[in-house]
């Protein structure tokens, strides 16, 4: 072969060389096939444990009962059980050390996302306790009527 | 017959090495037999949902939203709940406004209002990841960013996602979405961060109705397993081959 066809030849050679010495060093270690196959596992195993320690919002209402006694006993006997406090309180991460007071939502249209009514078959949405939005003492907030811990008790 | 005291010497190492495999070395294993052997194979997270028991309450998709750091305002989201409202007429008025992050509160469909009495059926969907057994996200993306975990999860790798965009074209549900902060592709991961401490996903915990519930198919006892492996449950867009893992109680015809 003459040397006009080599010397292009030896510069492509060295460009892939240098591509397979760049791609040791940028590659990490931990980059390779990890799951089932190459199609569906060919991945970074740190990201499994990155994505493990993504910060928690929503701790639960077992945290809250902890010291909110007297309002988990009432409202795990009302008709609002299955409502969970984050829901209304919004999520408790960082209380009450960093956040000691959680911003309430008292807003109609929290309790409107259930409690409007909407005849829809099929769905136990038309079985919820609703109210028309705008015939239904229009400019009260829910609350001053109602307890969310307990709605069937006056207030 | 003679023996150098070299030759005796291999052939004693080589006898005993030869006595001591165990038989059961040679096994062959089967492809399923080899895949459980090497994969984690106590876990993989299924999702159910019932469809009768959604109210549209949207609470699901805001506490997704605040779990999971996805910009509240912007129009994507990782779960989403769909309302089908079939009339008389048997037309389907399908919406779902901001993914029902505010949840439904009037019979006003897109800007259409709709009588009570024309209404045949009518129901709310909620709609999530799939974290699919044969995920086609995760076959089309060219840098390896996104991975099915040992427990059936899919995952982003938000370091190593170069934002093309193939994954979000390949879902056949839609789910996946570009997340406008981190700039890389984003979707529900059943709450990975959650669920691998013993945690409930947000929307999950957050569901004052029992319509969102998690199981792993691997445990025989938990009892949405049953539910799912014993009941009569439906998957969204089965024809795809994707073998989803997201199960629907209740799912309608009109149901895409």
């Amino acid at each position: 072969m003459k040397w006009h066809v080599m010397r292009p030849l030896w510069v492509a050679i060295g460009l892939v060389g240098a591509l397979l010495v760049a791609r040791v060093f940028l590659v990490p270690d931990d980059f390779g096939v990890h799951g089932r196959n190459f199609t569906y596992g060919y991945h970074r195993l740190s990201n499994i444990e990155e994505w493990k320690d993504f910060p928690v919002k929503f701790q639960g209402r077992e945290e809250c009962a902890d010291c909110h006694r007297r309002n988990t006993r009432q409202l795990n006997s009302s008709s609002h059980v299955n409502v969970e406090c984050e829901n209304c309180h919004g999520p408790a991460v960082g209380h009450p050390d960093d956040i000691e007071k959680l911003p309430l939502n008292k807003t109609r249209e929290l309790c409107l996302r259930c409690h409007a009514k909407l005849e829809l078959p099929n769905s136990d949405r038309g079985e919820l306790v609703g109210i028309v939005d705008r015939r239904h003492r229009r400019n009260k907030v829910c609350t001053e009527c109602h307890n969310p811990h307990d709605p069937t008790e006056d207030m | 017959m003679t023996c150098s005291r070299r030759a005796f010497l291999k052939d004693a190492v080589g006898g005993t090495l030869a006595t001591a495999l165990p038989l059961s070395a040679f096994t062959l294993l089967t492809q399923t037999e080899a895949r459980a052997a090497v994969a984690e194979a106590t876990t993989r997270w299924a999702f159910l949902v019932d469809t009768n028991k959604c109210v549209g309450c949207g609470l699901c998709v805001k506490a997704c939203k605040n779990e999971n750091e996805i910009p509240f305002d912007a129009p994507v989201t990782r779960t989403w709940v769909e309302r089908y409202v079939i009339t008389k007429d048997g037309t389907a008025h399908i919406e779902s406004p901001m993914g029902g992050r505010d949840g439904y509160t009037d019979l006003q469909v897109g800007d259409q209002e709709i009588e009570p009495d024309d209404i045949d059926k009518a129901f709310f969907v909620p709609k999530l990841c799939n974290q699919c057994d044969n995920p086609a996200c995760v076959q089309v993306c060219p840098v390896g960013a996104t991975y099915q975990t040992g427990d059936g999860v899919v995952l982003v790798d938000r370091e190593w996602c170069i934002g093309c965009g193939y994954c979000i074209m390949a879902c056949p549900y839609g789910v996946r979405f570009f997340h406008p902060v981190h700039k890389v592709a984003d979707k529900c991961n059943f709450c990975y961060h959650r669920i691998s401490k013993g945690m409930l996903p947000a929307c999950v915990e957050c569901c004052s109705f029992g319509a969102r519930r998690i199981a792993n198919l691997k445990d025989p006892d938990d009892p949405v397993t049953r539910i799912i492996t014993t009941e009569r449950v439906a998957v969204l867009k089965d024809e795809y081959g994707t073998k989803p893992h997201v199960f629907y109680l209740g799912l309608d015809e009109n149901v895409r």
